[in-house]
């Protein structure tokens, strides 16, 4: 009895903490011009279907590389499409991808890490050098390699981003384990007789729960940036979709002619990374509890 | 100290392992023959099973893969299926010119992240501290190969100061390599910078607190030399091991900015490699990468070791 009600003190705790970090980051000015970023980016996604945008494919012959004007606010590419359009439609393709490959990564990470930390032994010792392995190929370069041998495509190109990123989970998550393994409520818990996936959901998975949330926002901004990279260097959303990185790809040719067409999606990558930044810095503030 | 090092060897060797079984893996990702895809626009026949010969492809898999790691120990990493070379070759011939740029994007990560870092951190919820940080981020957050395309639009296509594409070897006309390396390290070092200048920071902020930078204040030295000779020195143990796992980025970043400012190094061999479904060359940088980044580690530890009087003493 006595061991249950010290063993439910620290999900109380938990909340208690999350309404005071809630506080903190309401404060946090640059946590909240990220927030707005990245809302902002979020409802021009989901909206674009129903926005009064002409078709990200519709060309135009007679509008070829035209700067922005009345009729196309940010200009038109090389085959006269509406760069606005293509670009809140590149919006889509952008936050999918980095919402994806991170659910992708915390979705493998995060029960790898939980049980490498929590048994530690073999279990750890297995689970820690395949992760070693992976973090020894830098993520580009293996989100590359992968997307060569599976072929380009974005669906695949999260894919690779999400098993690049995924160590990083496994890492956080169990020191996170190994932190709390010890703590009075977790030996308590073992005391009274649960079991492992018990112990491991009730009284660890809530400890671990803050630092993968700052990490996947940071993880978010890194895997737009990646998508971008990848698609254009054209392994990843294959055109005549609009993504904000084979934007940039085809853009490059017409550096001289047609300036506006790298001007965009560079900055809206930019604003949107920025924004994931911001705010997971101050995620990072407001839920450390070392910080007053 | 042998000891130490002994250790770290021997938690690499693991790693390097399972590092080869993925790279041999990703070979067995492809669909279809793999004979065919090896062979590239190859129909015919006997070459067909010339490739499954060399390559073992009738073997069970657990051979192949043996075959493969003993090829790979006497440094034979295959031959490129576009240009017949050997793989080492190719990039033996390629590292150079990557080396070169991420040497100059080191320097310039260093030069200006390290003393950011410093100044923001001790002067700490200044102006001079936010704007830093604000800059650092944004860094961060900036795509490489965007800003390589803006600085080429503003410093080559307007104002025509540098050259915004080519490659020139250092020995041959050290100017002109100069030149057309200053812009693509400037861009491939502005994200490293930002790295290093926040975690210099949040280091310098940890030592700051200590106590033995109290006590040098106490003894009435100058601030400059507190900063520098007592705290820096101590922070500066995580940020060497830091500058070690920046490899990966560095590595990263110039597959991007070598190939916007179509500069002949590694980043574009594995690019190039890719579109020409090459991938014996693919596979070869991949391990060659890891390999890279497990020896910066294994430095890494050393250095830290070096470097901390307190682990020296503690063996």
């Amino acid at each position: 009895m006595s061991a249950a009600t010290t063993a439910a003190e620290p999900a109380e705790d938990i909340i208690q903490h999350e309404s005071r970090a809630w506080k903190k980051l309401k404060t946090n000015k640059s946590a909240l011009f990220g927030f707005v970023i990245v809302i902002f980016f979020i409802v021009i996604a989901i909206a674009a279907p129903i926005l009064p945008i002409p078709d990200p494919a519709a060309t135009d012959w007679g509008a070829v590389r035209k700067p922005p004007s009345a009729a196309h606010w940010l200009g038109t590419d090389e085959i006269g499409r509406d760069i606005l359009s293509r670009m809140i439609w590149g919006a889509q393709a952008s936050l999918l991808a980095g919402v994806v490959s991170v659910f992708i990564a915390v979705l493998i990470g995060v029960p790898f890490g939980l049980l490498s930390g929590y048994f530690g032994g073999w279990t750890d010792q297995a689970i820690s050098r395949v992760t070693d392995a992976l973090l020894a190929t830098p993520f580009l370069i293996l989100a590359i390699a992968l997307a060569a041998f599976l072929g380009p495509s974005l669906t695949n190109a999260m894919l690779a981003i999400g098993l690049s990123a995924m160590p990083i989970f496994v890492r956080l998550t169990r020191g996170q384990v190994l932190a709390v393994k010890t703590e009075d409520y977790v030996e308590g818990a073992r005391a009274v007789g649960l079991t492992h996936v018990a112990i491991m959901a009730r009284y660890i998975l809530p400890n671990v729960f803050a630092p993968v949330l700052v990490q996947a926002t940071l993880t978010v901004a890194t895997a737009i940036i990646a998508e971008a990279s990848l698609s254009f260097l054209g392994l990843g959303q294959q055109p005549p979709a609009p993504s904000w990185g084979s934007m940039l790809n085809v853009a490059k040719n017409f550096m001289e002619q047609a300036p506006w067409m790298a001007w965009w999606p560079g900055a809206a990558i930019f604003l949107v990374v920025l924004g994931f930044n911001l705010l997971g810095d101050g995620l990072r503030d407001a839920l450390d509890p070392h910080e007053s | 100290m042998l000891s130490y090092i002994a250790r770290r060897l021997l938690i690499a060797v693991p790693t390097l392992i399972l590092v080869s079984i993925f790279v041999f893996v990703l070979q067995k990702l492809l669909p279809g023959d793999p004979a065919l895809v090896l062979a590239g626009e190859e129909r015919d026949p006997e070459m067909l099973e010339f490739i499954r010969e060399k390559y073992r492809l009738n073997d069970p898999i657990i051979y192949q893969y043996v075959y493969w790691v003993k090829a790979m120990l006497q440094g034979d990493l295959g031959v490129s299926l576009r240009t017949g070379q050997p793989v080492t070759q190719l990039i033996a011939d390629k590292l150079p010119v990557t080396i070169q740029l991420a040497f100059m994007a080191m320097i310039i990560a260093f030069v200006v992240g390290i003393p950011a870092g410093i100044l923001s951190a001790v002067r700490k919820g200044t102006a001079v501290d936010y704007v830093a940080n604000f800059v650092a981020l944004s860094g961060l957050s900036i795509p490489n190969f965007w800003l390589g395309i803006m600085l080429i639009m503003l410093v080559s296509v307007h104002l025509g100061w540098l050259p915004a594409s080519g490659y020139e070897s250092p020995f041959v006309d050290p100017v002109r390599s100069f030149e057309t390396m200053i812009m693509p390290a400037f861009v491939l070092g502005t994200a490293l910078a930002a790295t290093l200048m926040r975690h210099t920071r949040s280091a310098m902020l940890g030592v700051m607190k200590a106590d033995y930078v109290r006590t040098a204040r106490a003894k009435g030295l100058l601030e400059h030399v507190v900063v520098l000779k007592h705290a820096f020195r101590n922070a500066l143990l995580p940020i060497v091991t830091l500058s070690a796992l920046l490899f990966g980025e560095l590595l990263a970043g110039a597959v991007l900015t070598e190939q916007i400012f179509t500069i002949p190094g590694f980043g574009k061999l594995i690019v190039d490699a890719v579109f020409t479904r090459d991938y014996a060359v693919v596979q070869g940088i991949v391990l060659c990468t890891a390999a890279g980044f497990i020896l910066m580690n294994l430095i890494a530890d050393i250095l830290y070791f070096l470097l901390n009087p307190r682990m020296r003493s503690s063996l």
